[in-house]
């Protein structure tokens, strides 16, 4: 019983992450139709941005999140402006594959300058704190980035369903034409759902430093989930990518523990696998 | 009949470039054992696997990312013929090729039901499926994967350790036969129904075209090929492990070489991989000072920059040279 509990918290807890890496790149394809490959490349330039302003200047990633998920908004947006917006309908995959070479570029980059060597913060505030819950141990660096990720997820949601800019938002998604008659610079959405969506992952980023390792490669397995999490919650819907997350957080843990750890992903992709034709636009897609 | 053959200027073109490539390891000191005979065996080698990939996703329009998994069913298919049942490349290859089809049906079936992203992103699945399945699968090395045995030179055996030409004829042998399935299906009623399903699923239904019949024989037939490829794959670097055959990054060579050269025609693929495969063994043998993965830079770049401005890669370059019109048409829409 106590494993069973062990097990559940910690797909929550990585569900909970998973969500809010996917987050961004939701909103991207829902409201552009546009997969943007380099999202765990984002993600890898956030966790070393936290980890290189934590070694040098010695802050926190607790609190250098923030500047990751600034840095994001912008590193997003730029990617907009200057990859997504030239490669856009000009053929069916381009921007898919311009994004693809812009991870190749960031990661290779990183591999250049900062060796493939695995680089953890240490002595940060949270590091190695634990308590118990119910008979399962709780890792708090977890379970802080997990609470986090609620909170993003709720704000960017609210920001979708309740503000001005996200019925712009919205109404972009439906038909830029329409939209654009009504008076929506739909450029200017564009260029914030990039934003946005690269800020909800450098947020994600900068909170995953305080308990995983960064390296070059650390983006291509999230990268991966999070199309896997989007698809299975249906484009553009946060509580779709909500519950994916959740769900592909405890398959994992569950078949990770059960079965073995090495086909825990096995596991993750041959469940969106059987899904995804069973329902083809994902489970809250239409 | 002689006349008939170089009728038009295409023609003129592949069977030129045919007699300057089997000429080559004849010129003594040309292909040999040296570093220019491995980069032009490369290039035959990634042109085939791109053109095998350009049948089902070029001409057909289905965009898969899945095409290590056969390439790495077919260098397995070598592999095992050779390492586990002290057999020959011979056998295993063919038996590579037939599996890589069966398998490529058996999941292509369930996903062309899906549209678009959804049908790209399933292909990224199976990658990792297939992936993780033979890297705990110890029948077939698993993790380490399968280490070729030392053997005697020959065609027998497919391998050379002194002189690579045979390498590099084999390399050839599988290019032309490749490349000449493709003229063939381009001049042939498949080639029609192919861009037909392409242009629009339901118009060629509707005219009596059977779809799903078209798109998984031209995937049975693209994923033979691959097959094929990642068969010699396997003798020439004699070795296999999923990481080397079965990843993304695998499957991505099939995607970029063609998309680079220019998607959905022939000379496409052979052109990305003039331009990439060189790039990629010489920046990796003369760049190494700069440090890891310089290569990896530039070709990101390259990407980049030919999506943002010619999607239709260098066969949209030279059709705008040539017939300006049609390129713009093309490029813009």
């Amino acid at each position: 019983m106590d494993n069973f509990v062990q097990v559940l918290i910690d797909g929550i807890l990585s569900g909970l992450l998973y969500a809010l890496v996917a987050a961004g790149l939701s909103l991207m394809w829902g409201v552009m139709d546009v997969i943007n490959f380099a999202h765990g490349e984002f993600l890898m330039v956030a966790m070393y941005l936290c980890y290189w302003i934590g070694e040098i200047l010695g802050i926190d990633p607790l609190f250098s999140w923030i500047a990751g998920g600034i840095f994001l908004f912008f590193v997003g947006a730029l990617t907009y402006k200057l990859i997504i917006k030239n490669s856009l309908g000009k053929a069916a995959m381009a921007p898919l594959l311009a994004t693809f070479g812009l991870s190749m570029l960031l990661k290779n980059f990183c591999m250049n300058r900062f060796t493939p060597n695995f680089r953890l913060l240490s002595g940060t505030i949270m590091e190695g704190k634990t308590f118990q819950f119910a008979g399962a141990i709780v890792s708090v660096p977890q379970l802080v980035t997990a609470i986090f990720s609620l909170v993003v997820l709720l704000g960017v949601y609210w920001l979708i369903k309740k503000t001005r800019v996200g019925w712009a938002i919205q109404a972009t998604a439906m038909d830029k034409e329409a939209a654009e008659l009504m008076g929506i610079d739909t450029e200017n959405i564009y260029l914030l759902v990039f934003g946005i969506g690269g800020a909800c992952v450098g947020v994600a980023g900068g909170l995953m430093t305080t308990y995983l390792a960064v390296h070059p490669e650390v983006g291509s397995l999230f990268s991966l989930i999070a199309f896997v999490v989007v698809a299975l919650g249906g484009f553009g819907s946060i509580p779709g990518a909500l519950f994916a997350a959740l769900l592909i957080g405890l398959v994992e843990s569950f078949t990770g523990f059960y079965v073995a750890a090495v086909v825990k992903y096995v596991a993750v992709f041959a469940i969106y696998l059987v899904v995804i034709l069973i329902r083809p636009k994902g489970l809250f897609g239409w | 009949m002689v006349t008939a053959m170089f009728k038009n200027k295409a023609d003129k073109l592949w069977y030129g470039f045919l007699a300057v490539a089997v000429i080559l390891p004849f010129v003594p000191g040309v292909i040999g054992g040296s570093f220019f005979g491995h980069v032009a065996t490369m290039i035959l080698l990634y042109a085939a696997m791109a053109q095998s990939w350009n049948i089902i996703s070029g001409y057909c329009g289905q965009t898969s990312f899945g095409h290590s998994v056969f390439f790495g069913i077919g260098a397995y298919g070598a592999a095992l013929a050779v390492v586990n049942f002290n057999s020959l490349p011979w056998y295993g290859a063919p038996l590579g090729m037939l599996a890589a089809a069966v398998v490529s049906v058996i999941i292509s079936y369930p996903c062309f039901k899906l549209k678009g992203h959804y049908f790209a992103i399933a292909t990224f699945a199976i990658v990792e499926i297939f992936n993780r399945l033979f890297m705990i699968w110890d029948r077939v090395g698993g993790a380490l994967g399968l280490d070729y045995p030392i053997l005697p030179d020959g065609w027998k055996n497919f391998s050379w350790s002194e002189t690579k030409n045979g390498y590099y004829l084999g390399a050839l042998a599988i290019f032309v036969l490749v490349f000449s399935v493709v003229r063939w299906i381009e001049k042939n009623r498949m080639g029609y129904y192919l861009k037909a399903v392409r242009s629009g699923q339901e118009t060629a239904e509707s005219l009596g075209v059977n779809s799903t019949f078209v798109k998984l024989s031209a995937m049975a037939l693209s994923a033979s090929l691959a097959a094929l490829c990642g068969a010699f794959f396997a003798q020439y670097n004699y070795r296999v492990d999923p990481p080397m055959v079965m990843s993304l990054d695998m499957s991505m060579k099939f995607v970029l070489i063609t998309i680079l050269g220019g998607l959905g025609t022939f000379w496409g693929p052979l052109l990305g991989a003039l331009v990439l495969i060189p790039l990629q063994e010489y920046t990796r043998a003369y760049l190494s000072h700069l440090g890891a993965g310089v290569d990896l830079i530039i070709f990101g770049l390259i990407i980049i920059i030919v999506m943002i401005k010619q999607p239709l890669g260098i066969m949209g370059i030279i059709r705008y040279f040539t017939k300006r019109k049609t390129a713009k048409i093309e490029g813009d829409a």
